[in-house]
């Protein structure tokens, strides 16, 4: 069996979170074209996002898979277009891996806080 | 040779792949900074429960954000629908099922990235 370990994990991370993006990307046009029925329409689809659980859950998981497919784009940018950036492939899984958690405290700290009880804003 | 075998064959031959290994990058690199924006602008910048019916016709009352949207639109399409063709590449095997599903991903993509610019471009506010 093949351990690629760092190196395989990011790209099969990168697949995953891509092939994510891209199914909410074409959920997303559609509940935007919703808008052509009116504000009725269209503020309960919003709605739906801001106020059940589970899309607060989904929303958070969709912005870590952006986020942590951008951060992975930039590493496979470095390892192409740095010479030395191979070499330095594992340590900058790990930083795209950290970056993505940073990024998320206070994508979390907003988009779940109320889930919890927090007052956010 | 079936015309979808030859199309398939062509391509070692052209410069097709190295185009898209560029453009993966080219698109990538604008993507970080519209993509990024677009979230921070919806979650961080806005709370989320202000995103309704008034906030997306105050924001379109500007064409810098339609721009803005179509660009992204556009970009994050092509890259996804880029890396879903190699996906379908690595995994479907048999030709025939290879190039249908490649059939549904380009007619899907086109009905929707058509979708998404009509609703972008065409989008007119009615009074609340």
């Amino acid at each position: 069996m093949y351990r690629g370990r760092e190196g395989m994990w990011s790209w099969i991370f990168h697949r995953m979170s891509g092939i994510g993006v891209l199914l909410f990307l074409f959920i997303h046009i559609v509940d935007t074209a919703l808008i052509g029925w009116g504000p009725e329409v269209y503020n309960a689809v919003t709605r739906i996002y801001h106020e059940w659980t589970i899309f607060r859950f989904l929303q958070f998981l969709l912005i870590a898979a952006v986020l942590y497919h951008s951060f992975n784009g930039v590493r496979i940018l470095m390892i192409d277009f740095w010479p030395k950036g191979y070499q330095y492939q594992r340590q900058m899984f790990y930083g795209a891996m950290a970056l993505t958690l940073l990024a998320l405290l206070p994508t979390g700290y907003f988009l779940l806080g109320p889930v919890f009880g927090l007052q956010v804003r | 040779m079936s015309l979808a075998e030859r199309a398939i064959q062509r391509r070692p031959g052209t410069n097709f792949e190295l185009w898209s290994w560029y453009y993966f990058r080219i698109s990538g690199v604008l993507l970080l900074f519209l993509a990024l924006g677009h979230v921070y602008i919806m979650h961080i910048a806005t709370p989320i429960e202000q995103v309704d019916y008034a906030f997306v016709a105050a924001r379109y009352a500007r064409p810098f954000w339609r721009t803005y949207d179509l660009v992204l639109l556009l970009l994050a399409m092509s890259h996804g629908v880029n890396g879903m063709r190699l996906i379908i590449h690595d995994y479907v095997r048999p030709r025939g099922w290879r190039v249908f599903a490649h059939s549904v991903l380009y007619s899907a993509a086109l009905i929707f990235t058509v979708l998404g610019a009509l609703v972008i471009l065409t989008f007119q506010p009615v009074e609340t």
